[in-house]
């Protein structure tokens, strides 16, 4: 548990007098003469292009000292919708985003998404104004306890005092948010700060010297990982978010293809290896695909890679890859063993530990039969679903057609429920950072917000396609009026049941059918809605209107809404129920 | 309006198509299931040596930066991880700005080796891991008794190496230091006299002799003080 060296003096090492502002125009330059300048000189030096925020009372003097930078501030129209559109331009750049709120009923809007973001491990600063620092603890106007309210949610959280040090703070926090496993920071800024007077320029941004992550992986547990993989007889490989975030796509599909083991992915690792390949069984869990969850059941060796076992993935412990040796790859140490025993434990960076396990490995283990064994369940329990002519649109049907109409590079973000289910099911996802989702938090009204900070980040021809349920959109609709005001060009499908869907499939399965405050059976018009707020509007009702309104949707440079009006009675399968085993998932409801 | 009863697998060739609401293959029932499982713990169960790991009692050291809210940070992650904490103390070392915290937990070996990662992924965290069993440990308790039989009480106190710090004509405080059974054994020693209240710190320990109290700290001395060293 010992982490890194701190100089023997016990201080940073960082010298201030260092730091130049190097990512600003010398030409232009003008030094910090607040805390509020110092603040945003550091966000620059540190080459943050973007942030996303609301306005208010505590955090003006912030804003105040964005008005002569070059970082692109989009006014969101909800501090939730500003931490989620940082969270998802975080996700397609695999950097922290950047949000910003006032104190008070700004900073406690941005919760959800910094739980969010704290649950899918994805980097992102906060920036949150407070009350002066002689009236915190008086209950002040918009005063909140804010570093107490988001210490659980946050891999740590600052309370500034000092303006000549509130930029190398703001530095920090935004250094520690990327470093390692990523995640959430705060940096609360009382207004005497970041009013107050410095010339101190923050120095370059660098992490806590005693949160230094392990990045290579003890050589001995490498060496005996890479034996029990030759001797392997049904290996297979779990690719988790790490893997996308420690970048190391090319390496784990290197591995992966050299030594002939098949791949499951979890949620978040959608798109860490590319779903069209004969090695991949698309991703495991409570909807995931029946061979994916038959392999994981049935493997005698698991290659987990940045992953933390989340109980949507594993099921019912008990029966989680009951039989097979783990060998777990994380940086987070605390990952290892938490949930399911590590036999093997590497710690370290996925990029480098699976350069470790290749030069380590001498010869691929005997799989061929277990590939085969794969790839019969593939036959055995397809994804196909049908499309009856009595029956109203099928939601598959739709994320089908709008992944054939799309580029491979296409980012698509969802909210949480059915919808997000037949997303990532129906979608073949071949690229890493195009998959945008909320998954451990289950953020309903993710998916709007999420797309305009996906807009933001992605480049300029690459589609951003928001899958989103009549529900969610709902929750986080005003999110549009940024797209409208912000010219993004994104295309939004509803798949409208007027149903929480998801709910609505739970009652009928677990609850006698007994639809509690899940069946709304009125929707607003979402068409009209769109229109009303200055962006395209479709309703769609049938097979024939599907292609042609997605072409139309996806040709119009600006936001737009398809609103598919889909069969309420259809359901996400194939599903594991909560506890069961993943062996025995459920392919219509009367199986569960 | 579902089907799965009608054997659709991989052996078949002119399989249906998939029934309206649903999706085709064999159902649960019909596919090999492994008779291996694992314990709550994730633990693979091995029928040649199958334990469930009881819980035991830890203490825990740690160096943190003493900054604002660190007791606060530490005390939240143990109770919002659902950890059994039996004591907390906390104080000074030799390095400015360096605290010590002991904590003496009460929990399975998985969950003590998770409270110690936990644990040193907080920032302030510097180094945290478990005390051996032979360390040294001690815990202070004041006790204040009835007044009635000043004699008796001395004589306890005497008896367990204790002090008197108060004595009135009502009530008598002592003071006692030693480890949690001979603490357990004075109190039980004064319940005679009608033991009117008790404070106890609970433990704060230091490893022995040469070795590190905290992973990687070195024995410090005034000149050179206390600080971690990088074992990475």
């Amino acid at each position: 548990m010992s982490k890194q060296a701190r100089s023997p003096d016990g201080e940073a090492d960082a010298d201030p007098e260092a730091g130049t502002a190097d990512a600003t125009d010398p030409e232009t330059f003008e030094p910090a003469t607040n805390g509020s300048e110092s603040v945003i000189h550091a966000l620059e030096n540190a080459g943050v292009e973007a942030a996303f925020g609301v306005q208010g009372g505590a955090i003006m003097p912030v804003y105040d000292a964005l008005y002569h930078s070059d970082i692109r501030h989009v006014t969101m129209a909800h501090e939730q919708g500003a931490a989620h559109a940082a969270d998802a331009f975080g996700v397609v750049r695999n950097g922290p985003g950047v949000c910003l709120a006032t104190s008070g009923p700004g900073a406690t809007n941005l919760v959800t998404g910094i739980a969010d973001a704290n649950m899918d491990s994805d980097g992102l600063l906060a920036l949150t104004g407070q009350v002066p620092s002689d009236m915190v603890g008086s209950d002040a106007f918009q005063e909140t306890d804010t570093t107490g309210v988001t210490a659980p949610i946050t891999k740590h959280n600052y309370f500034a005092d000092d303006p000549d040090t509130v930029g190398d703070t703001v530095g920090e926090a935004l250094a520690l948010a990327g470093e390692g496993r990523p995640g959430p920071t705060l940096v609360d800024l009382p207004k005497d700060v970041t009013l107050g007077d410095t010339d101190t320029e923050p120095g370059p941004a660098e992490p806590p010297e005693t949160t230094r992550p392990q990045y290579v992986a003890d050589q001995p547990n490498v060496d005996e990982a890479a034996d029990v993989i030759e001797a392997a007889e049904r290996p297979l490989l779990l690719f988790g978010g790490g893997v996308i975030k420690a970048d190391a796509v090319e390496e784990a599909r290197s591995f992966a293809r050299t030594l002939g083991i098949p791949v499951v992915t979890t949620m978040p690792g959608i798109g860490s290896f590319p779903e069209d390949d004969d090695l991949c069984l698309s991703w495991a869990g409570m909807h995931g695909t029946g061979y994916a969850n038959m392999a994981i059941t049935h493997t005698d060796l698991l290659i987990a890679v940045g992953t933390r076992f989340d109980d949507r993935l594993t099921g019912g412990v008990d029966t989680f890859a009951p039989e097979a040796e783990v060998i777990h790859v994380d940086i987070d140490p605390a990952e290892i063993s938490k949930n399911v025993r590590a036999d093997y434990p590497l710690i370290g960076d996925a990029g480098t530990v699976l350069d470790q396990l290749d030069d380590a490995v001498d010869r691929a283990p005997d799989a061929a039969g277990w590939r085969d064994q794969c790839l019969t369940w593939k036959e055995a329990y397809p994804m196909d679903y049908a499309t009856p002519d009595d029956e109203p649109l099928k939601p598959q049907f739709v994320v089908e057609v709008l992944d054939e109409a799309t580029a491979d590079d296409t980012v698509v973000t969802t909210g949480v429920g059915q919808h997000q289910m037949w997303a990532s099911q129906y979608w073949t996802f071949t690229e890493p950072r195009t998959w945008v989702s909320s998954h451990g938090l289950g953020t309903m009204g993710y998916g709007l917000p999420a797309a305009v900070g996906a807009r933001i980040a992605a480049d300029d021809d690459q589609e951003v396609v928001c899958i989103d349920g009549d529900g969610s959109f709902l929750m986080t609709i005003q999110s549009l009026s940024v797209a409208v005001r912000e010219e993004l060009d994104i295309t939004v499908a509803v798949l409208n049941n007027e149903y929480i869907g998801m709910v609505r499939q739970w009652q009928d399965a677990f609850f006698d059918g007994r639809r509690m405050a899940a069946e709304y059976g009125w929707c607003p018009e979402f068409d009209m809605l769109a229109e009303a707020f200055g962006a395209r509007g479709w309703r769609v009702d049938g097979y024939d209107e599907v292609a042609d309104t997605v072409d139309e949707a996806l040709a119009y440079d600006g936001p737009s809404v398809i609103d598919f009006h889909i069969d309420p009675a259809e359901n996400v399968y194939p599903m594991v129920p909560s506890g069961g085993a993943n062996g025995k998932f459920a392919l219509t409801e009367d199986q569960l | 309006m579902s089907s799965g009863d009608d054997g659709t697998g991989a052996e078949s060739d002119g399989r249906e198509g998939p029934p309206k609401h649903g999706l085709a293959g064999p159902a649960p029932e019909e596919r090999p299931h492994p008779e291996g499982r694992r314990n709550s713990q994730g633990i693979r169960i091995d029928p040649e040596a199958e334990a469930e790991h009881e819980p035991r009692r830890a203490v825990l050291s740690a160096l943190v930066e003493d900054e604002p809210g660190v007791l606060s940070r530490i005390s939240g992650l143990i109770s919002r991880r659902q950890f059994n904490i039996d004591s907390l103390t906390v104080g000074p070392t030799t390095v400015e700005g360096h605290s010590r915290m002991t904590i003496v937990v009460e929990e399975t070996d998985p969950d003590i080796d998770q409270i110690e990662k936990q644990l040193g992924k907080l920032k302030p965290v510097i180094t945290v891991g478990e005390l051996d069993p032979d360390a040294v440990r001690t815990e202070l308790v004041l006790l204040k008794v009835e007044g009635s039989e000043p004699d008796k009480v001395h004589a306890i106190t005497e008896m367990y190496d204790g002090q008197t710090l108060d004595a009135g004509a009502e009530t008598i405080t002592v003071q006692l230091t030693g480890d949690e059974g001979e603490i357990d054994d004075a109190i039980d020693a004064f319940r005679q006299f009608g033991i009117i209240e008790i404070a106890r710190t609970g433990y704060t320990a230091l490893a022995r002799g040469n070795q590190a109290t905290a992973p990687g700290e070195k024995p410090g001395t005034a000149n050179e003080p206390t600080r971690p060293t990088n074992t990475q």
